[in-house]
């Protein structure tokens, strides 16, 4: 294992001064300044050299500065599982001239990022071999997170204008293959569990070709969080990945309090844990059951449908929503727990293991499931990495990565759990691995509700966080606090973080960059889903209909985080 | 690693490639489902929605009250506290003079006070917000509006002037000890059966 000194190094003998690559001091994480001229060719430096093997690109946006000479950046963030180390790539790019090479041929991750930065951003990435908008339609004009655009603006797509894939329109027929056809496998479709459209071309019953199509349900998160205070933002976070709403919040907040450079109080910290894992419980409940709804055993999900239920009645207990949480606050949580969250908490782990029993009874060991899923939608650890695959994906190709593990956050560290693998990497090892962490899941809250720590649960920096009501009501000074906080938003300092967080699918990344004031610069959230989503179309080549049904379904694809 | 736990596929053994004795395994697992649901109204987690409702804590984030004083006024102060900060802008305030002001330490009431429960997200964040506890959150959280107009509702449909104890309080401000309970499973109330079924 190389340490980040022993990396740069590295970088500095094969890239001298005045060779385009310079470094930025300070910050999150070792940061570089690139020239676009040697990006390609650093990129295949940072992911092949032995001191730095960055085979994992995290996330590529592009961030608007309008005031400077070079207009945009492109950022890139890379993750090196064997030195566990990460890094920062910035490229500036003029507006005259917004071209940025692609670096799809070194990282296939790059894919649907660059089309996201070029969509959203405007800047091109010269080589891409698909370099179309992806989350907005085709009949958009303009590009939504520059600083300039005007978000009251609305474009109409008109019939005939969809998006289709230029292979859709060549009949390439023969007297091999004269039963070819391109079909649509959603927007609306029972098994796609949100909008998500794929184009096939079917050669008989085989797929050929694939593309999909998403941003059904884009709404421009990272827009409207623009123009709101850090904590309103909070409400937004929960409809990225819905399922597990609990951990989008957690996620923003610790980024966020880690540009502030504070942390919660500890038992904010533990009960932020225990509810985290909760809905990391119920979002692979509700992967397992709708996949497994999907291929056709619908049993299971509602037996663990009844899991989900109770958990959610303990999170609407602690905050009053079921699925909308908003419980999280930076600096805290919004309200203590109940006076009996403890018993509730326990209740649920004596309930939820006899369900996961009952599921695993009547499907582990099933036969037709086995033949069903079994070498369906295999792929490779290095295949994974080079998607950018994280999360539970990644784990069932053998690859041991976890955020918990590799920078433990929450107090991870305190509690005994393990990390799940498998080898196979296919949609029957994604399964098992699931479970597996259903059950380590219950073991950290086993743990973590044996000692909750007492004291409060948000921060007393009035800065930071809202005044006690019952000082608001009686106090001026506090009043004059809550005033200020409401109407002016907390101050965050100057700077920029990449702050990551396991979530139910995978790394949850939200890069926040504040420019001092009271709404965020510039918010990038890196869905874990939509890393993994842009692997699909190429791993449906070769298989059947009812196997892209089974893979899609094991992938977990969240419309809210995949589209935001 | 000794992090990790290998999740290693079994290899199918006689049983599952004979299939017939897995099926009648199976069918054990849903069959004491059946029998328990079937003989032991205790065992069954479902309820006869909507004759029988699950009850929601005392934090359930439902649909806001505007309390009033003791002479029946609105409490709010139209501050436009609740109004900065809702992240979805879908409370609107104007405020008037009171015409009162003279003998009492506040200046203004609103004069309209409209919450378009459609756009709004249910956040709370507007609760957080007010200083006097002028705007709280009921439990009730069943709505349905015939047109979207109906549903931006103003001062009359919001203003509580029952007293706050007959009221089916839900999220509010909270002094001290945190207020609601979780017992699991989520006991069940029976419904008011609507006049006319």
């Amino acid at each position: 294992m190389a340490t980040a000194e022993e990396t740069l190094a590295a970088i500095r003998l094969a890239y001298p001064e005045g060779s385009g690559v310079a470094e930025q001091p300070g910050g999150d994480m070792p940061t570089l300044r690139v020239d676009r001229k040697v990006l390609p060719d650093l990129a295949r430096f940072l992911k092949n050299d032995p001191a730095a093997r960055f085979t994992l690109l995290a996330d590529v946006c592009g961030v608007d500065y309008p005031g400077r000479a070079d207009r945009f950046e492109a950022v890139y963030h890379l993750y090196s599982p064997v030195h566990r180390s990460r890094m920062r790539l910035k490229v500036p790019v003029p507006e005259s001239d917004a071209v940025v090479p692609s670096v799809y041929s070194v990282w296939k991750a790059a894919d649907w990022f660059e089309r996201e930065a070029f969509d959203l951003m405007g800047i091109r990435f010269a080589g891409h071999p698909n370099l179309k908008r992806i989350l907005c339609h085709p009949s958009f004009q303009g590009h939504a997170l520059r600083k300039d655009y005007d978000p009251g603006q609305r474009w109409l797509l008109r019939e005939g204008e969809q998006d289709m894939p230029a292979w859709a329109a060549d009949r390439s027929e023969d007297e091999d293959h004269f039963e070819t056809q391109v079909i649509n496998l959603g927007p609306s479709h029972p098994a796609t569990h949100g909008t998500l459209r794929t184009t096939l071309r079917l050669d008989g019953e085989i797929i050929t070709q694939a593309e999909a199509e998403i941003g059904y349900l884009h709404r421009c998160f990272e827009k409207m969080s623009e123009s709101h205070t850090w904590n309103q933002v909070i409400p937004y976070t929960d409809r990225l990945n819905y399922c597990s709403s609990m951990m989008n919040g957690v996620g923003y907040a610790l980024a966020v309090e880690q540009l502030l450079g504070l942390e919660a109080p500890p038992r904010a910290q533990r009960v932020r844990l225990i509810l985290s894992e909760l809905s990391r419980i119920m979002d692979h409940i509700v992967d397992i059951g709708a996949n497994l709804n999907d291929i056709g055993a619908m049993t299971p999900f509602l037996y663990m449908y009844e899991a989900r239920e109770e958990i959610y009645s303990v999170l609407e207990a602690c905050s009053g929503a079921r699925l909308t949480v908003s419980y999280v606050r930076i600096g805290g949580l919004a309200n203590d727990v109940p006076h009996d969250f403890v018993d509730a908490v326990r209740w649920l782990l004596g309930r939820i293991p006899k369900l996961v029993d009952d599921m695993e009874r009547l499907i582990t060991a099933n036969r037709i499931f086995r033949q069903r899923t079994e070498g369906v939608g295999r792929l490779s650890a290095e295949e994974a990495l080079d998607w950018g695959w994280t999360g539970p994906c990644l784990r069932a190709c053998g690859v041991p990565y976890d955020v918990r593990k590799d920078r433990p956050y929450i107090g991870y560290d305190q509690l005994d759990f393990k990390v799940p693998v498998a080898s196979e990497g296919d949609t029957y090892a994604r399964y098992l691995v699931r479970v597996e962490e259903i059950r380590q899941s219950l073991r950290l809250i086993e743990q973590a509700i044996a000692d909750l720590p007492p004291g409060p649960v948000i921060t007393s920096d009035h800065r930071v966080a809202l005044p006690p009501k019952e000082k608001v009501y009686t106090e001026m000074e506090s009043l004059i606090w809550h005033f200020k906080w409401v109407m002016e938003g907390m101050k965050v300092p100057t700077g920029e973080v990449y702050g990551y967080t396991e979530g139910a699918n995978g790394e949850l990344g939200f890069y926040a960059i504040s420019d001092g004031g009271g709404r965020p610069y510039r918010l990038k959230v890196r869905p874990p889903c939509f890393a993994i989503f842009q692997a699909y179309p190429h791993m449906l080549v070769g298989h059947m209909i009812p196997d892209a049904v089974a893979i899609l379904g094991s992938l977990n694809v969240i419309a809210g985080e995949l589209d935001r | 690693m000794n992090d990790t736990i290998v999740c290693r596929p079994e290899p199918m053994g006689l049983l599952q490639r004979l299939y017939l004795v897995e099926v009648v395994k199976g069918l054990g697992v849903t069959l004491r489902h059946f029998l328990g649901n079937l003989f032991r109204r205790s065992y069954t987690v479902t309820v006869e929605w909507p004759e029988v409702k699950r009850e929601y804590s005392e934090r359930l984030r439902g649909r806001h009250i505007l309390l009033t004083r003791e002479d029946g006024s609105p409490r709010c102060v139209a501050c436009y506290m609740c109004e900065t900060a809702c992240p979805a802008d879908c409370i609107h305030i104007e405020a008037e003079e009171d015409p009162s002001s003279a003998s009492v330490e506040w200046e203004k009431r609103p004069g309209v006070f409209t919450i378009d429960l459609l756009r709004c997200v249910y956040c709370g964040l507007c609760v957080d917000a007010c200083p006097k506890e002028a705007i709280v959150m009921s439990r009730h959280h069943e709505m349905a509006f015939a047109s979207r107009e109906e549903a931006i509702v103003g001062l009359e449909q919001l203003l509580q002037k029952k007293p706050i104890g007959s009221l089916d309080l839900g999220y509010r401000p909270y002094y001290g000890e945190p207020r609601g309970t979780i017992s699991l499973p989520i006991p069940v109330k029976a419904g008011e059966r609507q006049a006319g079924r």
